[in-house]
This record gives structure tokens, C-alpha cells and sequence, in this order.
């Protein structure tokens, strides 16, 4: 399992990746950058308590920002993830947290998807102390 | 060619024993009725529906309703964008018009989702996240809450202006029979319910809801002839934004409200300050900030001052909301857009009752996802 995000030849980043770049269209072929390795700022956050099967009750993700400007020579300084928060961490906008493997994020045959059709681990994130 | 509505209809919202079958027919029925329009009239049919195979285990519905309303051999067709069914079923409306093929066409919007547990109807609309969402248990309510925190943040707008919304669109609600719920909430009651998402809380959701809704499309030439009353599309538009949410540059800005009402703004040649009566997506209270910002009724970080001084109200310079939002009215996915656009049409013939306002052009933006897909429609009163 890897947290990569995407670059296009043009130095936009995203994650995650797709076979395009979102803002040029050019593929998105210029390599990846491994996320799991650096710290993010959150930029907001929620505690979700009417969570859906298979989805640990109450839910706290957050949207986070990592500076991925020494990797994407002078394009995009800084690229976007989502996720949860580890545990029941508090957590406010503006901190720092870093990513931290998780096997399952929630049960995959509780919900609607199709098991196969997804992969169900990933990466959370942890408030550094 | 110019397209006309030349009637329209929607059936009790809220809990219904009906069905998705019988909704629909009970939208369809009521709208040939209102316009006095046999079903050998009919061209085309669109239905507009998220999910009735996942929540009922019943596909193929435009087919049962051709057949049940006799429009044999009328062409038919699902419609599916999600939450902006509705909208972009009256996309697929107008096109059929303006293009000219199709004389006349039914549109039928509905959902069945009471039967479902809360946590089962949230899964399903949370199906149409991406696989790096979905794995994380992102819900709609939860993206609701991470924009929600961060326009408070960033536009210093105190918590009691999202109540606001919600207390108004109730306030609203009170006088559409229609509507799920037909009772005020003040902003006290909304501050102290449940939290859902933090910092959004129980009334700041819409509620699930079984209901249909439907309009009658034709040109405007035949309109003048055949219609008592009627009213103009005058500019649709839709537009897609990406389907993974914090890609966006800007958490605050909605691309597709912005993209779709542009290129409905253009093509009915008025603009914001032109509209008299607007019916926004408020699935969360946050929505209707949103878009008031990506449609032009105010400035970006300034909606909430708007809300707060009565700008939006029944009575207000720009009345938003008038039917009581899919707040208080219900949001039965693929209905809602086209429960929007009749009370649009409701109050541009007058036929809106008590919640009638002075209103010679009317909007109604329907979003899909938490703005991955948006439909603008434009209407005027006939001349």
C-alpha cells in the first residue's frame, strides 16, 4: 500500500492519482510522490457520529494539506488527501499530522460496494505531539 | 425552439406506503391532469431517479410508467445524476424540445427511501464517492461538515447564520401542504439538536423522504395555443466538477454552480440581479451559502450576512427557498430537482397560494453530490 499522489509533465500534483491531469489534461505520467513519508497540516475537520455499515462510530476525518514543493519543480506547492483521524484524537485546523497505516478502514462487507471492487486499507492520520 | 412548462405537479412528500411505481404514476397522472394533456400526446418521457435498483431492487421504471400512463410508443428513459436527477432531467427536457424532437414531453422525477434504515440510505448515496472516499466512510453529511467548519473559519460567520437557513426554510415550509414537514424551528431548538458532523447538527440536514414530482414540456408556439398558463425556460445549464471533493482549489467554491448558472445566465440573457425567486439545494444548510456565493447573489465569505438580515426571507429582496428547501419539503433524490423547478413554474402563474411572491424570473440550482454535478435552470413568467 502506497499514499501516492500523481504529477503531470506540467508540475500539477494530485491525490490521488488519475490517468489525466485534473487541471491540464495532459496524462499524468511525470512520476508520483510517496505521501506517506511527510507531515500535513489539516485545513478542516469533522466528527461524523451518523456513519454508515461498517464504519467506525464516531468518524473523525479531516482534510489535510502536504508542501510537496521540493518534488514537483516549481509547479504545485502543495497537494491535498482526506482520511481519518487516528483513535479518538482531537484535533484542530492548523495541525500538524502525519499518516500512519491502517489494514482496514472500515469492514468491507457491511456496506453497498462490491468487497473485490475496492481496496480497504490505507493510510490515517496522527496529531504530532 | 423556445420550450415551455405548461403544467405541473408533485405528490405528497415525506413517508409514503407507495412505492417507486406508484409514485411515479401519481406525479404523472396529476401532471397530464393539470395541463389537460391526453397521454397520446406524449413524445418522450424522462424519469428522473437515483438509486430505485439499489433501494427498491426495481429497474427499468420509465418503462412501467409508459406503460401504466398509456404512452406507448413514446421514447423513454432514466435519468440519473445523482442528487441532480431532477435538473438534469429537465436538461434533457428542454433539449428534447428546443431540438425539436419531441413535440410534447413528460418529465417524472421521483425516489423511494423511508423504507431504508438512515444508515443504509446514507450508504447508498455515499456509493457514488470515490474508492479513496468510500474506504474512509465519508458520507455527503460529512463533507457538509469539513466545508461547513471551514467557511466559519474563514469568513469569521457565526453558527447561528447555517440555523438560520434552517430556521427560514422551515418557516417556509409551513405553507406548502406538500412538504415532509409543516412546522417552524426556531434557531435555539436547531443549536442544541444532535451533532451529526461536527460543527453541523441535526436540523442542519434534510430529512429522507419518498415523493415524486412532474412537468410538461412543450414549445412555446403550441403553448400559446393549447396552454391556459404557462411558463418560459428561458436558460439551462449544467456542468461537472471533480469527482473527488478535496481536489477542488477551493473548498468554498461550488465550480459546477458557477459553470452551469453562466451558461444559464447567457443563453436567458439576465443575470443575478434579474432573479426574483431562487430554489437552491439546501440537502445541508452550508449548500445554501454556496451557492448564493457561485450563483451571484453574494459575494464570496458574504452569504451568510444576507441570511442574516432577512435578505432571503419570503418577504426579502431575493425570497430563496419559498417551497421550504429539500430541508423542510423533503429530498426524495430524483424528484427534488423537479420539485424545485414547480415551484418556480407555481409561482410564475401564480399559483403558489400563500407562499406566492412578486416573480417575473425564477431560478432553481439542483446539486448533485456535494457539487460534483449542477444544473442551473432559468424560468419567466409568459408574456
Amino acid at each position: 500500500m502506497t499514499m501516492n499522489a500523481g504529477l503531470c509533465p506540467n508540475g500539477h500534483a494530485s491525490y490521488p492519482t488519475h490517468p489525466r491531469c485534473p487541471d491540464c489534461g495532459e496524462p499524468q505520467d511525470a512520476g508520483t510522490i510517496d505521501l506517506s513519508k511527510s507531515s500535513a497540516e489539516v485545513v478542516t475537520w469533522t466528527r461524523s457520529t451518523a456513519t454508515p455499515p461498517g464504519v467506525r462510530e464516531p468518524n473523525t476525518l479531516a482534510i489535510v494539506e502536504f508542501d510537496v514543493s521540493d518534488a514537483t519543480d516549481g509547479g504545485d506547492d502543495v497537494v491535498r488527501a482526506i482520511g481519518q483521524v487516528t483513535g479518538d484524537a482531537d484535533v484542530e485546523t492548523g495541525d500538524e499530522v502525519e499518516p500512519v497505516y491502517a489494514e482496514e478502514l472500515r469492514d468491507p462487507e457491511a456496506g453497498i460496494k462490491v468487497p473485490e471492487s475496492q481496496e480497504w486499507d490505507g493510510y490515517r492520520f496522527d496529531p504530532v505531539q | 425552439m423556445d420550450v415551455a412548462v405548461i403544467g405541473a405537479s408533485m405528490t405528497q412528500f415525506g413517508q409514503r406506503d407507495a412505492w417507486i411505481r406508484e409514485l411515479l404514476v401519481e406525479a404523472g397522472e396529476a401532471c397530464l391532469a393539470d395541463a389537460d394533456v391526453s397521454p397520446d400526446g406524449i413524445d418522450h418521457l424522462y424519469v428522473s431517479n437515483m438509486a430505485s435498483g439499489e433501494f427498491e431492487g426495481q429497474t427499468g421504471i420509465m418503462n412501467h410508467l409508459a406503460h401504466d400512463l398509456s404512452l406507448m410508443p413514446a421514447y423513454s428513459e432514466r435519468v440519473d445524476q445523482t442528487s441532480s436527477s431532477g435538473g438534469a432531467g429537465i436538461y434533457e427536457a428542454w433539449q428534447s424540445i428546443a431540438s425539436g424532437a419531441s413535440e410534447t414531453t413528460l418529465l417524472v422525477g421521483a425516489e423511494k427511501m423511508t423504507h431504508r434504515t438512515t444508515a443504509e440510505a446514507t450508504d447508498i448515496i455515499a456509493s457514488i464517492t470515490h474508492p479513496v472516499e468510500y474506504k474512509h466512510g465519508l458520507t455527503l453529511p460529512s463533507f457538509a461538515g469539513l466545508t461547513a467548519r471551514h467557511y466559519l473559519e474563514r469568513f469569521d460567520a457565526p453558527r447561528e447564520s447555517l440555523a438560520k437557513v434552517a430556521a427560514k426554510n422551515h418557516k417556509n415550509g409551513v405553507d406548502n401542504p406538500k412538504a415532509q414537514f409543516q412546522k417552524e424551528v426556531d434557531v435555539e431548538t436547531i443549536l442544541e439538536s444532535p451533532i451529526v458532523a461536527d460543527p453541523l447538527r441535526l436540523y442542519d440536514f434534510c430529512p429522507i423522504t419518498d415523493g415524486s414530482a412532474a412537468m410538461l414540456f412543450t414549445t412555446v408556439e403550441r403553448a400559446e395555443e393549447i396552454a391556459d398558463e404557462y411558463a418560459v425556460v428561458s436558460g439551462v445549464g449544467g456542468a461537472t466538477d471533480t469527482h473527488v471533493v478535496h481536489e477542488r482549489d477551493d473548498p468554498t467554491v461550488m465550480g459546477g454552480v458557477v459553470d452551469s448558472s453562466d451558461e444559464a445566465y447567457e443563453m436567458a440573457g439576465v443575470g443575478p440581479d434579474d432573479v426574483d425567486v431562487a430554489e437552491l439545494h439546501d440537502m445541508f444548510t452550508i449548500l445554501e451559502f454556496l451557492q448564493m456565493e457561485g450563483l451571484g447573489f453574494a459575494e464570496q465569505g458574504t452569504a451568510w450576512q444576507h441570511v442574516e438580515e432577512g435578505r432571503t426571507d419570503r418577504d426579502g429582496e431575493l425570497p430563496i427557498n419559498t417551497s421550504g428547501g429539500l430541508k423542510s419539503k423533503g429530498h426524495p433524490l430524483g424528484a427534488s430537482g423537479v420539485a424545485q423547478a414547480v415551484e418556480i413554474y407555481e409561482q410564475l402563474v401564480g399559483g403558489a397560494g400563500p407562499r406566492q411572491v412578486d416573480a417575473d424570473v425564477g431560478l432553481a440550482c439542483n446539486v448533485g453530490g456535494f457539487g460534483n454535478c449542477v444544473i442551473t435552470t432559468i424560468m419567466e413568467a409568459a408574456e
